[in-house]
C-alpha cells in the first residue's frame, strides 16, 4: 500500500476529474440533442457555451487530472514514498491546476468566454479565462516537476540502475507534456493575455494558431501515453503475463516523445500563411508516429497471445478465448484497444495532406477524436478507475460493482459505436462540426443529414444517449467505490495494483539518457518550426483587434 | 536490443508502406499540382472592404478559361451574397475575412478554405456538373455560426 499522502492527493485528483466527467458528458447529451433540433436551450445559455464546457471539461480537466492520478499512485508504488519537498510540490501544483480551472470554468459558465477549448483569435474571451487556462498549465508544470523531483532523487540513491518502466514512463510523458505546453504557454501569456486585458491593441492570429496546434497535436498524446502505461505495464499483469520487452516499451515511448511535438502543421492544413512544403513536411513527420504505434500494437499482440499459450492455449487462435474475458480490467481496456484501430486508421486519413480538405472541420473529426480520446483513451481510464480507486481508499471492489462495470463498459462501446459511426459518415457528407442546429434553410444538402439510418443526426443523438447512462453508471461506480463500499480488511479482499514484472537485463542504458532525447526533439522543432515562424513575425499582416461574437 | 523475427517483418512492412504512402502523397502534391488551399498573400484585415480585389467581391472572367471569385467571410455571412460561375472551367477562389476566423466550405466538393483574418487564401476548382452548391463556414466563429451559408450556382457555359 502506497503512504497515505499519495492517496489522498492521488484520490482528490480523480474526484476533480469525475466531477468534470458529470459535467461535460451531460454537456455532450445536450449536445446530440440540440443537432437534430430536438432540444432548445434556454435564451441565458448557448450552444457554443455548452460546447466550450464540454470541451474544456473533458478532453483537458477530465484527462489531466486522472493522469496525474495515475502517474502519483503508480510512481509511488514503483519508486516509493514522496519525501516532504515532494509532497508539498505535488499539493501546490494540485492548487494552482484547480484554482485555474474554477476560474476558466466559471468565466465560460457566466458567457464571457464561449471560443470553445481551442480560443482561437481574434475571439476575444475575458482575460480571466486565459489567465485561468495559464494557471492550469502551470499547475501541471509544478505537479510535473514534482514528480520528476521524486524521480532525480531515486536516481541519485540508485546510480547506474535503470528505473521501472512505469516510472520511465511517466517521466517520458512529463518530458513530452512540458515541451508542448511551450507552445500554448507562449502564445497565452505573449498574446492572448496582454491583448485581452487591453495592453496591446492588437493580436497576429496565425502565429497564435500554429503555436496553439504545436500544443494541440501533443496533448493529444499526452492523453494517449497514459492508457499506452497501463496496455505496457499493467494488462500483461492482469492476464498473467509479462511486459513483452522492455527495451521496445522505453523505445516506443522516447519516439513519441520525437514524433508527435513537430507535427502542429497538420492540423493547419488548409489555412494559408503556411508555405506547402513546411505544411508537407510536417505531415511526415506525423506519419512517423505510425512506427511506436505499429510497435506498441505488435507487443500487445504477442503479450495476449503468449500469456494464452501458457495457459493451454492450442492452434492458431486458441489462445484467445484462454485471456480473461470475465476480468473486467482487462475486457474494459481490451475493448478500449479494439476502438484504436479504426481510430489510428482515420487519423492517417486527417493528416494525409490533401485528405484533408475533405474532412477538415466536419463532423468526421469529431467522430475521429471521440473513437480515440472519447473510447481508447477514456475507456483504459475508466477500466484504470474500477480498480485505482479502491486500492486508494482500501475499499472493496463489490461482485455487484464489477457487474455493473461490464454493464457500463458495454453501454459505452455501442453508445461510441453508434454516434462516431454516425458522425464519420456525417462528416463524408459535409455535415460541419461545431454548429448548433441549422437547417440552412431546409437546403436539400443539409435534410440528407437526416434521412440515413446510422448517417443521421437522430442515430447520434441515440449513440449519445446511452454514452450519457453510461457515464451515470460510472459516475455511480466511482461514488460507490469512493466511499460507500464496505472496506477490504482481509487480504484476499484487497484490491491491488496490478504492475507485470519487466525484464530489463537486455535493455541498453542510453535508453534512459534524457537528453539525447530532449536534444533530438528540439533539433527536430526547430527544423520543422524555424522558417515558417520567423516568416508569420516577419512578414506578418497588421494584427487583428478582438472581437466577442458570441 | 532484440528484435523478434516477426517483429521484424512487422515493422518493415510498416515502414515501407509508409514510404510508400508518402511518396504517392507527395508526388501528387509537388509532381501534379495537388496541394491544398493556401496562399502566401498578406492584407490588412480592417481595410479589406478598401482592398483589390476584395473592394469589389464576387466573379471575374480572367481569360477564357479561368474565373476569379473574391470572397469575404465576415460574422455571419459571405460577400458577395450571390456567386454565379461556369462548369468546366478554372475557378479560382480567393478568400479572406473581415472579422474572426471563418471557413468557405462549398459541400460535395473539395473546396474547404479556412478564412483567416490578415491572410489570403486560395484555391483553384473545376466543377464538373451544374446545379447549386451549399456553401457554410465550418470553423467557430460566434453565435450565429450555424447561420453562416450561401449558395454557388454553377451554370452550363
Ligand atoms: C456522453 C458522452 C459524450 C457525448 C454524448 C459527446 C458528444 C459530443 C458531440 C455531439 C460533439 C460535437 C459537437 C459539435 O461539433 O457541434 C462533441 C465534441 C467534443 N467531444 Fe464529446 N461527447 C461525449 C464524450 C466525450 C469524451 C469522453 C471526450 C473526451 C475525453 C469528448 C471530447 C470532445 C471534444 C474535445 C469535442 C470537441 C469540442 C469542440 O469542438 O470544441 N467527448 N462531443
Ligand atoms: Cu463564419
Ligand atoms: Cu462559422
Amino acid at each position: 500500500m502506497i503512504h497515505k499522502n499519495e492517496r489522498r492527493l492521488a484520490l482528490s485528483y480523480i474526484n476533480v476529474a469525475y466531477f468534470a466527467f458529470l459535467i461535460g458528458t451531460f454537456c455532450g447529451l445536450m449536445q446530440v440533442f440540440i443537432r437534430n433540433n430536438a432540444l432548445k436551450l434556454p435564451a441565458w445559455l448557448d450552444y457554443y457555451q455548452i460546447l466550450t464546457v464540454h470541451g474544456v471539461l473533458l478532453a483537458l480537466i477530465f484527462t489531466t487530472y486522472f493522469i496525474f492520478a495515475f502517474f502519483i499512485t503508480g510512481v509511488s508504488k514503483t519508486l516509493g514514498d514522496f519525501g516532504p519537498k515532494v509532497r508539498s510540490v505535488s499539493w501546490l501544483g494540485f492548487y494552482v491546476m484547480t484554482i485555474g480551472t474554477v476560474m476558466a470554468t466559471v468565466m465560460i459558465i457566466s458567457g464571457k468566454a464561449s471560443v470553445l477549448y481551442t480560443f482561437y483569435a481574434p475571439l476575444k474571451a475575458s482575460g480571466w479565462y486565459y489567465v485561468g487556462l495559464a494557471l492550469f498549465i502551470i499547475g501541471t508544470w509544478i505537479a510535473g516537476f514534482a514528480i520528476l523531483g521524486h524521480y532525480a532523487s531515486w536516481k541519485r540513491r540508485n546510480k547506474g540502475v535503470l528505473s521501472p518502466l512505469f516510472a520511465f514512463m511517466t517521466v517520458s510523458t512529463i518530458i513530452l507534456w512540458i515541451i508542448a505546453c511551450l507552445g500554448v504557454v507562449a502564445t497565452v501569456v505573449f498574446q492572448f493575455i496582454p491583448w485581452a486585458f487591453g495592453w496591446t491593441e492588437t493580436i497576429n492570429v496565425e502565429l497564435s494558431r500554429t503555436l496553439f496546434w504545436y500544443f494541440g497535436h501533443p496533448l493529444v498524446y499526452f492523453w494517449l501515453l497514459p492508457a499506452y502505461m497501463a496496455w505496457y505495464t499493467v494488462v500483461p499483469k492482469i492476464i498473467g503475463g509479462k511486459v513483452f520487452s522492455d527495451s521496445l516499451a522505453r523505445l516506443a515511448f522516447v519516439l513519441f516523445i520525437l514524433f508527435s511535438i513537430p507535427v502542429g502543421f497538420h492540423h493547419q492544413m488548409v489555412e494559408p500563411g503556411i508555405p506547402a512544403f513546411w505544411k508537407f513536411l510536417q505531415t511526415c513527420l506525423t506519419f512517423m508516429v505510425i512506427i511506436p504505434s505499429l510497435m506498441t500494437a505488435f507487443s500487445m499482440f504477442a503479450t495476449f497471445e503468449t500469456a494464452g499459450r501458457q495457459k493451454g492455449g492450442k492452434g492458431l487462435f486458441g489462445w484467445f478465448t484462454k485471456l480473461p474475458w470475465k476480468d473486467i480490467r482487462f475486457t474494459s481496456i481490451f475493448i478500449a484497444m479494439v476502438f484504436f484501430i479504426p481510430g489510428g486508421a482515420g487519423g492517417i486519413i486527417n493528416a494525409s495532406f490533401q485528405l484533408d480538405e475533405v474532412v477538415h472541420n466536419t463532423l468526421w473529426i469529431v467522430g475521429h477524436f471521440h473513437i480515440t480520446v472519447g473510447t481508447p483513451v477514456a475507456m483504459t481510464f475508466m477500466g484504470l478507475t474500477f480498480w485505482l480507486v479502491p486500492y486508494l481508499t482500501g475499499r472493496k471492489f463489490t461482485n455487484s460493482l464489477k457487474k455493473l462495470a461490464f454493464i457500463q463498459i458495454i453501454t459505452w462501446a455501442i453508445g461510441m459505436l453508434l454516434m462516431s459511426t454516425s458522425q464519420h459518415i456525417l462528416g463524408l457528407m459535409g455535415a460541419p462540426r461545431r454548429t448548433s442546429y441549422a437547417g440552412y434553410n431546409g437546403k436539400k444538402t443539409a435534410l440528407e443529414w437526416f434521412n440515413g439510418i446510422v448517417a443521421n443526426h437522430v442515430t447520434m443523438a441515440i449513440g449519445g444517449s446511452i454514452l450519457f447512462l453510461s457515464a451515470m453508471l460510472l459516475i455511480y461506480i466511482v461514488a460507490m467505490s469512493m466511499f460507500v463500499s464496505p472496506k477490504a480488511l482481509d487480504r484476499e479482499d484487497q484490491v491491488e495494483f496490478p504492475l507485470a514484472e519487466s525484464d530489463q537485463s537486455g535493455t541498453p542504458r542510453f535508453l534512459e539518457n534524457w537528453w539525447i532525447w530532449i536534444g533530438i526533439s528540439f533539433a527536430l522543432i526547430f527544423v520543422a518550426y524555424t522558417i515558417p515562424i520567423m516568416h508569420m513575425i516577419e512578414h506578418a499582416p497588421p494584427g487583428s483587434i478582438g472581437y466577442k461574437t458570441w | 536490443m532484440h528484435l523478434h523475427r516477426y517483429e521484424k517483418i512487422w515493422l518493415s512492412f510498416g515502414i515501407l508502406s509508409l514510404i510508400l504512402f508518402l511518396t504517392i502523397i507527395g508526388i501528387n502534391a509537388f509532381g501534379q499540382n495537388h496541394t491544398p488551399a493556401g496562399g502566401m498573400m498578406t492584407i490588412d484585415p480592417k481595410k479589406v472592404d478598401q482592398t483589390p480585389p476584395f473592394d469589389h467581391p464576387g466573379v471575374v472572367k480572367l481569360d477564357d478559361n479561368r474565373y476569379q471569385v473574391a470572397i469575404v467571410g465576415m460574422a455571419f455571412g459571405y460577400k458577395p451574397s450571390q456567386i454565379r460561375v461556369p462548369a468546366g472551367k478554372e475557378i479560382i477562389f480567393k478568400v479572406t475575412s473581415a472579422d474572426v476566423t471563418h471557413s468557405f466550405t462549398i459541400i460535395h466538393t473539395k473546396v474547404n478554405m479556412m478564412a483567416v483574418p490578415g491572410q489570403i487564401n486560395t484555391k483553384s476548382y473545376t466543377f464538373q456538373k451544374p446545379g447549386k452548391y451549399l456553401i457554410l463556414c465550418n470553423e467557430y466563429c460566434g453565435s450565429g455560426h450555424q447561420f453562416m451559408q450561401t449558395e454557388i450556382e454553377v451554370y452550363q457555359p
